[in-house]
């Protein structure tokens, strides 16, 4: 038994492994595709001496084989060094890292506005039925359909411009100042998670309450509450984790529209003026994390799914 | 947001018994805007660049301009109309190709299986492994702003989406006895899968291009707002939201909140048609059709 989990383990853990190494294959090998000469474009506007085009193309391992450059990028890669930005100068890693608490705190803060809520307006709906779960199903549909910039400039009007409730653009200094200042983009960026979470989550608590064990518990006595606790929010919890896994991802890739949108020093933003100049290795580095993040949360997410449910099997045997 | 919900189809075809009203306004919005569209030259009341520093920032409802003017003075509905050509046919166009590939690539993983359709189904996890967007601005990197590259990208992005649709139906649909009699009969295997296969593959296929569309009008409107999309004089609802940034900083916010507003509304109508279709055939696959 413990040996089949453990094989089933290795080949989660093998194939995430694959993904990721061909996803990075794709990542490096995007600048192989830039029309023209790679180091020429990536240059942009700027005059180049011939020493610098030939360091440039050393550093990209222009100058030798595919295999070779991207054997060298990933090995580097592997040592925390994503080499060094055309635009600022410095290395790639040192500048996504000193982002990292702007955007990491957003994706949080943002997380745990769309779980809460959606979780809450999911259960509630799915108990009550009737009217509420009309109306939350109105707002789920509007709210999944509404892209965060819109999102975005609908709060900066309405909260920041037109009320003064919060700032309109910065970070802000200190830990409460920062989580004030967050509190707009991170609901921007929570509305369509809210919205894909509410309706997975009404989904799975609906079906849950139509089940027989939960009529059988009722008939036997137990209190709504604790009929609800035990049988109907402890097997819901599977579908709504994997699309919480799919979520990180997505708000990752989503800072980038927030972060811009308010004006936020982050990951996104960094992303967005590099792609907008070219500055590959900052693309290539930040496009190489969030692939990592994606299979990292989903392949967890897997794992974790026979210890959460029970009724999930490994390998054609439950646990 | 790429997301596949297996739940959302069982419930929707739970819910939905009869054509809902929601559905015929959603179809009927979409209309409206196509043909706005396409019909832009003659129901704009302006031209969509004409600039005038004296109108600048007009609310909605002013007369002449009934939807107000932007910081330059241009009219905002007309913008919306002309707008609306290419917020509509660049998410067809990704629709279209990521339709192409997704049957092809599915129809051909279910037929051929073995390690053919291993090899296909590993490579649909490494495309799902990058987000729509973050591919998007992949490739704007890689070949400079425009929406040519992004919509091929998007369209790739989006293939995973459609194709593991039709590799199921097609695998369910294949396993019947009337396939099965078809090649007993000596009809070859393309014909089949053509003649016979493809037609009962695009009910789904219909309704997951549907929320597809959906998704990359979002996309590509998102990086025309990030100003990696459109170029200028192009315009969509995207680059529209884009400039009106510092108008919203002045307290106008109207020039960028109004097609903001069209965007969602388009976006939740592709939706609720989606999921109408999609929840239909559910029905109609529950009954043993």
């Amino acid at each position: 038994m413990a040996r089949m989990l453990a094989a089933w383990i290795g080949k989660r853990a093998l194939g995430a492994l694959l993904t990721v190494l061909a996803a990075s294959i794709l990542i490096y090998g995007s600048l192989r595709l830039v029309p023209g000469d790679p180091v020429l474009a990536v240059a942009g506007g700027r005059r180049l001496t011939p020493e610098q085009v030939e360091a440039l193309r050393h550093s990209y391992g222009l100058d030798r084989g595919f295999a070779q450059g991207y054997l060298a990028w990933i090995g580097d890669a592997l040592r925390l060094d994503l080499g060094t930005s055309l635009n600022y100068q410095t290395g790639v890693t040192s500048l996504i890292t000193g982002r990292l608490g702007v955007s990491g705190l957003l994706i949080l803060y943002s997380a745990t506005l769309a779980i809460v809520f959606g979780s809450a307006v999911a259960l509630v709906s799915a108990v009550k039925g009737g009217l509420v779960n009309r109306i939350a199903t109105i707002a789920v549909a509007v709210t999944t359909a509404t892209p965060s910039f819109v999102s975005a400039i609908g709060l900066l009007a309405l909260f920041s411009v037109g009320l003064g409730w919060f700032p309109a653009t910065g970070a802000g200094t200190g830990p409460a100042d920062r989580l004030w200042h967050l509190t707009l983009p991170a609901t921007a960026m929570a509305i369509v998670a809210f919205g894909v979470l509410a309706r997975v989550g009404n989904a799975a608590f609906a079906e849950e309450l139509g089940r027989e064990h939960v009529e059988a518990a009722r008939s036997r006595g137990a209190s709504g509450a604790a009929v609800i606790r035990r049988h109907v929010v402890r097997n819901a919890l599977a579908p709504m984790l994997t699309i919480v896994g799919l979520l990180f991802a997505s708000l990752f890739v989503g800072t980038a529209v927030v972060e811009t949108a308010f004006g936020l020093d982050g990951v996104g933003s960094l992303l967005v003026s590099s792609v907008s100049r070219r500055d590959f290795p900052v693309v290539q580095g930040i496009a190489l994390i969030a692939v990592l993040l994606f299979v990292v949360v989903n392949t967890l997410v897997d794992l974790a799914m026979p210890f959460i449910d029970p009724r999930v099997t490994v390998g054609g045997l439950s646990r | 947001m790429t997301l596949t919900i297996p739940a959302l189809r069982a419930r929707s075809a739970r819910r939905r018994r009869r054509r809902p009203l929601i559905v015929s306004l959603a179809v009927a919005f979409l209309v409206l805007i196509a043909v706005t569209g396409l019909l832009a030259p003659v129901l704009a009341p302006h031209s969509p660049d004409a600039t005038s520093l004296l109108n600048s920032l007009l609310p909605p409802g002013t007369e002449g301009y009934w939807l107000g003017t932007d910081s330059t003075g241009r009219d905002v509905l007309s913008r919306i109309m002309y707008g609306a050509r290419l917020s509509l046919l660049a998410p067809l166009g990704v629709v279209l190709l990521s339709g192409v590939l997704g049957i092809t690539i599915g129809l051909l993983a279910a037929r051929a299986g073995g390690w053919a359709d291993a090899v296909i189904s590993r490579g649909m996890d490494i495309v799902f492994a990058f987000p729509s967007l973050l591919l998007a601005m992949l490739v704007v990197a890689v070949f400079g702003p425009g929406l040519t590259a992004p919509i091929c990208a998007l369209a790739v992005s989006y293939t995973p989406f459609v194709g593991r649709v039709v590799r199921s139906v097609a695998l369910q649909e294949g396993a019947r006895p009337y396939m099965e009699s078809y090649r007993v009969m000596g009809f070859g295997e393309l014909w089949v899968t053509l003649r016979h296969l493809l037609p009962n593959v695009m009910p789904v296929l219909i309704a997951q291009s549907a929320l597809a569309f959906g998704y990359a009008l979002v996309d590509l409107a998102s990086l025309s707002y990030l100003g990696l999309g459109v170029r200028p004089p192009d315009a969509d609802w995207g680059s529209m939201i884009s400039q009106a940034r510092s108008a919203i900083l002045q307290g106008e916010p109207w020039s960028g909140l109004l097609p903001g507003l069209v965007v969602l509304l388009t976006v939740v109508s592709v939706n609720v048609l989606g999921e109408h279709l999609g929840g239909s055939i559910g029905r109609k696959q529950s009954e043993g059709v």
